[in-house]
């Protein structure tokens, strides 16, 4: 297959313009389905039996009475899923965060499940079912957990990425560093330098449809699994591998999606599910309660994070540095490493260091948030960076426009930058009228900028034309965001037909060949790659098919606007031939006519955002509103604008929220205060402001429209942004996220202390 | 589990009293049902008080005001009478849960729940309201701050329904108000509250006051040093200062999840002042 990716510059007719999402109906309506709302004749309801202690060793598990229950069809604990992993660590830790094998790792883990003919009978069940627990101390919180002193979480683990391998176990897992240059001659040539230490709680991606999923297990080992998630192909390999299947005797459907930000990318309740479902011989359904969703599915790191940045009289950054510790539940992960890669990612940086540590703590595992790791990471720098500007006496946004990084720039992180967006934001909010806009009594404005990756990986995608002529695409990445009908306008865009013709579903998992997930902001970029490559193979197709009907060579056919136009002088009276006219022969010309494409989408651009908000303070209760808030990102190129401008939205709603309310909170006993809405607060509709958003298009040289990720980068500059707002508002440098009511009156208050 | 729906008091106080397992009483439900599907109330017998004749209706009587126990708090906002008379009451009804909720949701309800934080209860108590008290002995009225005793329990004996909150008949320059804070702009819980209720003299001088205070004690704080600072001012700034510094130190919060013990105290003191200018704003004061 010679497909070329080189961004080529096409004048667009469907992209770029704003239709209405083929699921938009359906869900409005209440008809799409989702995890929940699939049923099968027969089927149990699954429930899981969860630790109530931070750290406990299981003594013993006796299921006897709850086995006994009339209507319980089936009990399993950890002996019911057996360690199949052989010697993958990674893939251990999943098994044993599914169900508990040896210790209760945190409140909320999995130490059994029961499958019941009804909820009621699998909530006594659970009732049933005896735990004797030998509770071991614990440590929830990142700095605590780092300590030589601590409470050990896994004796086995000591600090990889020394220099010298450590002779003690520790909760810290591992040690990763980027950077180049000497960044203590950098602070040497200085006239000015900000050093602070800044912390961030633990958050929860908030998706409003809780886990849930029906596993079909059936008596040949084959099996079938409807579930809520990002990423179908990867269950279906986590799950296969954790019960001892061939991946292609599982069959997993993705329902809709209510949110997923990352939380969905890992297995749960599924291999649960499955298990239960393989022990009774019956479908079980597994619906995980809000309860269950915060505390025992997978929230962001918990950090604590400290910063020195530098720079001379004139404005020019010299030395910048970052210690960033991030909480990764009781598993080993690589959120700190992920957060060293991002934090000065922004700036083109002679000197430069950042060093991450791993933690472990008695809290769920963490999972990705949007972006994972570089909004705190963000947070940190961009706050100092704001307080540098301020020391020297520059503007906040002329400060970060003279150290931002370019075309040819090496970035913090290592790799040489192509075209990039980050100077275009800052220009763009630099003229935004929001800059201008007035600001009253106890209002503060703020501004950050911040940046992802974003990721491409293995796509694989099928198109398929009817003989009406209608175009349906088969994707394998779940659509989170709007992608089938960013997909359907890239369909319809390179065969030249209406978006009306083009009808995108996602394919189950033994309909398409294996796709990465939707994670990294990959899905429309990956996917309309994928689908621009096999739209090419179908035009190849109906060029021969038209070749064919009119009995001349396919070498003088060419496809414009959705027609094969015969070239050269001498087919100069035959007529063009519509996409359907050839679709309606097909019969006849050599069968279905379709396109086939599967690859490996490298070259996702890299993505920069600069936000802008305005909060007002009440000084005498700490409360912060937003009272103004835009957001100016770089897409590459927006396929579908509205849905471009929603992203950019949603990440700086869940930014506010992060901000300014929503937290983690464990008592002293080491469980989780807040495991619902209520106390876990999430910013209701009337907590947030219209976000105005501007979409910058700075072509990614890598895609054929050029295209970039954009769902991840607009939750990275929303917690600095606030943060800087409400530190201009309050008069006061806030350090601590979330900023609540209580930090900010206490900040306040400290500071009139301070002052008399 | 049993479900009745009774069409009067006394066979609703009969069933309640001869049930021999953990009853409980539903209006608007917006509290038991949410503590059913948690798991937290597993009762054998539910009596919906919702067909009991009168409970759904607000009267004007020569007295004041009688609330009927399944007047959901939506309605106090659409009677114009009671919101004239009493502001305080109504608003604090009216920030419960939300649009949804109060639809359901009813101040006797509120009450009984016996949650230190909720709504109306602070208002309730600085309107001076009264519970009028049905039982297997007979009928008793009752004021609104004897009924909760602590988080979750109530001085009801077993088989007493609260039928009605009485609210006095207004005297002539009062004004009363609710002043909650959450760190949401709805759908909250309070973590401190303030309720205040004013009646002036001819000469815009507070001649009685009651002072109420939410989520920083066991219950709800009836705060007589408050309304002793408030009575014989016009609200001037010293005044104000001294009431936030009373109310403050009358509170006994807690450190939570919803807040710190310095915040709650301070605060509280920001919302009775707030409170005050408000209610004394609304009797006439200028």
């Amino acid at each position: 297959m010679n497909f070329d990716p080189r961004f080529s510059g096409r004048k667009f007719a469907s992209v770029g313009t704003r239709p209405i999402r083929p699921d938009g109906i359906d869900k409005v309506t209440g008809r799409a389905r989702y995890g929940a709302d699939f049923n099968m004749a027969g089927q149990l309801v699954g429930r899981v039996l969860r630790s109530p202690h931070a750290h406990a060793r299981i003594v013993k598990i006796d299921t006897s009475k709850a086995e006994k229950l009339a209507g319980v069809k089936a009990v399993i604990t950890a002996a019911d899923l057996p360690d199949l992993t052989d010697g993958d660590a990674a893939m251990y830790d999943v098994l044993d965060n599914c169900m508990a094998r040896t210790k209760a790792l945190y409140d909320g883990h999995a130490v059994a499940a029961v499958a019941a003919i009804d909820a009621r009978t699998a909530r006594q069940a659970l009732k049933l079912i005896e735990v004797e627990y030998e509770l071991l101390p614990h440590v929830t919180d990142v700095d605590e957990a780092a300590k030589h002193t601590a409470p050990l979480i896994n004796d086995a683990i000591f600090t990889e990425g020394l220099e010298e391998k450590p002779v003690k176990p520790s909760n810290v897992t591992k040690r990763s560093q980027f950077g180049h240059g000497d960044v203590h001659q950098g602070f040497g040539q200085a006239d000015f330098i900000v050093e602070r230490s800044f912390k961030t709680e633990q958050t929860h991606q908030g998706y409003i449809e809780p886990h849930a999923c029906v596993a079909n297990f059936s008596s040949d080992g084959t099996a079938d699994l409807w579930v809520c998630t990002q990423g179908h192909f990867v269950y279906r390999q986590h799950c296969a591998q954790l019960l001892g299947m061939e991946a292609s005797k599982l069959r997993v459907t993705s329902s809709e999606i209510g949110g997923g930000f990352g939380g969905k990318t890992h297995v749960w309740a599924e291999p649960v599910a499955l298990a239960l479902s393989r022990k009774a011989g019956r479908p079980v359904k597994l619906v995980m309660t809000r309860d269950e969703v915060f505390r025992a599915s997978g929230p962001t790191s918990a950090t604590s994070i400290d910063v020195k940045i530098g720079a001379r009289k004139d404005g020019t950054i010299t030395a910048a540095e970052a210690t960033l510790r991030y909480s990764c539940g009781p598993y080993a992960g690589s959120w700190a490493e992920i957060g060293a890669m991002t934090a000065f990612a922004c700036y083109k940086l002679d000197n430069v260091k950042t060093v991450g540590y791993e933690v472990l703590v008695n809290r769920p595992k963490t999972a990705a948030y949007r972006a994972p790791s570089a909004p705190m990471a963000a947070f940190a720098v961009e706050s100092a960076v704001d307080e540098l500007a301020k020391k020297i006496g520059m503007d906040p946004v002329d400060f970060r426009i003279k150290n931002a990084a370019q075309e040819g720039t090496r970035s913090s992180y290592g790799p040489v930058y192509g075209p990039i967006g980050i100077g275009p934001t800052l220009e763009a909010v630099k003229s935004h009228p929001h800059m201008k806009a007035p600001l009253g009594k106890n209002q503060g404005r703020g501004m950050a900028c911040g940046f992802w990756f974003n990721f491409g990986g293995q796509t694989c995608t099928d198109l398929n034309i009817g003989m009406d002529g209608s175009v349906s695409l088969a994707v394998g990445t779940v659509d989170v965001g709007g992608s089938r009908a960013s997909l359907s306008l890239v369909a319809a865009e390179e065969l030249g037909i209406d978006y009306s013709q083009v009808k995108a579903i996602v394919a189950d998992t033994s309909s398409l060949g294996y796709n990465d997930m939707t994670d990294g902001s990959r899905g429309t970029f990956s996917s309309s790659m994928a689908t621009i490559s096999a739209a090419r193979n179908a035009i190849l197709i109906l060029r021969e098919r038209a070749a064919q009907m009119w009995d001349i060579a396919v070498d003088d056919v060419v496809w414009e606007k959705g027609h094969a136009i015969a070239k050269g002088e001498k087919h100069g009276n035959l007529g063009k031939l519509s996409l359907k006219e050839i679709a309606v022969e097909s019969g006849k010309t050599g069968g279905p006519i379709a396109g086939h494409s599967e690859l490996v989408a490298d070259g996702a651009g890299v993505s920069f955002a600069t936000h802008i908000c305005d909060i007002e303070v009440d000084p005498d209760t700490g409360a912060a509103r937003v009272i103004r808030y835009t957001v100016v990102q770089d897409a590459g190129k927006a396929v579908h604008p509205t849905y471009v401008e929603g992203q950019y939205q949603g990440g700086a709603a869940q930014g506010i929220g992060w901000a300014l309310n929503e937290e983690y909170i464990y008592g002293k006993d080491g469980r989780l205060q807040n495991a619902g809405f209520l106390d876990y607060r999430i910013p209701v509709c009337s907590d947030l402001p219209m976000i105005d958003t501007q979409i910058l298009e700075i072509p990614n040289p890598n895609h054929p429209y050029g295209v970039r990720g954009v769902g991840e980068t607009s939750i990275v500059p929303p917690l600095a942004a606030i943060a800087n707002a409400v530190s201009n508002a309050a008069g006061v440098r806030m350090t601590h996220i979330p900023m609540s009511p209580p930090r900010i009156l206490a900040a306040i208050e400290a500071e009139r202390e301070w002052s008399k | 589990m049993r479900y009745i729906r009774p069409l009067s008091i006394e066979d609703a106080v009969g069933q309640l009293a001869g049930s021999a397992g953990a009853a409980a009483i539903l209006a608007g439900g917006s509290d038991l049902l949410v503590r059913m599907k948690g798991g937290f109330a597993e009762p054998e017998l539910i009596v919906d008080i919702k067909a009991i004749d009168g409970l759904s209706e607000i009267r004007e009587t020569a007295e004041g005001f009688s609330i009927g126990a399944a007047v959901p708090c939506a309605v106090l906002g659409e009677n114009i009478a009671l919101k004239k008379a009493w502001p305080g009451v109504v608003e604090a009804a009216k920030l419960i849960g939300s649009k949804q909720v109060q639809g359901r949701c009813t101040i006797v309800g509120n009450l009984c729940n016996a949650s230190p934080a909720a709504d109306s209860v602070p208002a309730l108590v600085a309107a001076g309201a009264r519970a009028s008290v049905v039982g297997p002995a007979g009928r008793r009225t009752i004021p609104v701050q004897s009924v909760p005793t602590a988080p979750g329990k109530t001085s009801l004996a077993k088989g007493e329904i609260i039928e009605a909150i009485l609210l006095d008949k207004r005297e002539p320059r009062s004004g009363d108000a609710y002043l909650r804070f959450i760190p949401r702009t709805e759908m909250d819980i309070a973590v401190v509250s303030a309720g205040v209720n004013l009646t002036l003299d001819e000469h815009g001088v507070v001649k009685s006051a009651r002072v109420a205070l939410g989520a920083v004690a066991a219950t709800v704080l009836l705060v007589e040093e408050a309304a002793e600072v408030l009575v014989g001012s016009r609200l001037d700034e010293a005044t104000l200062e001294r009431l936030a510094k009373v109310c403050a130190g009358a509170c006994r919060p807690i450190d939570d999840k919803r807040g710190t013990i310095e915040f709650r105290r301070k605060v509280a003191g920001v919302l009775a002042q707030r409170a005050a200018t408000s209610a004394y704003a609304r009797a006439g004061g200028k």
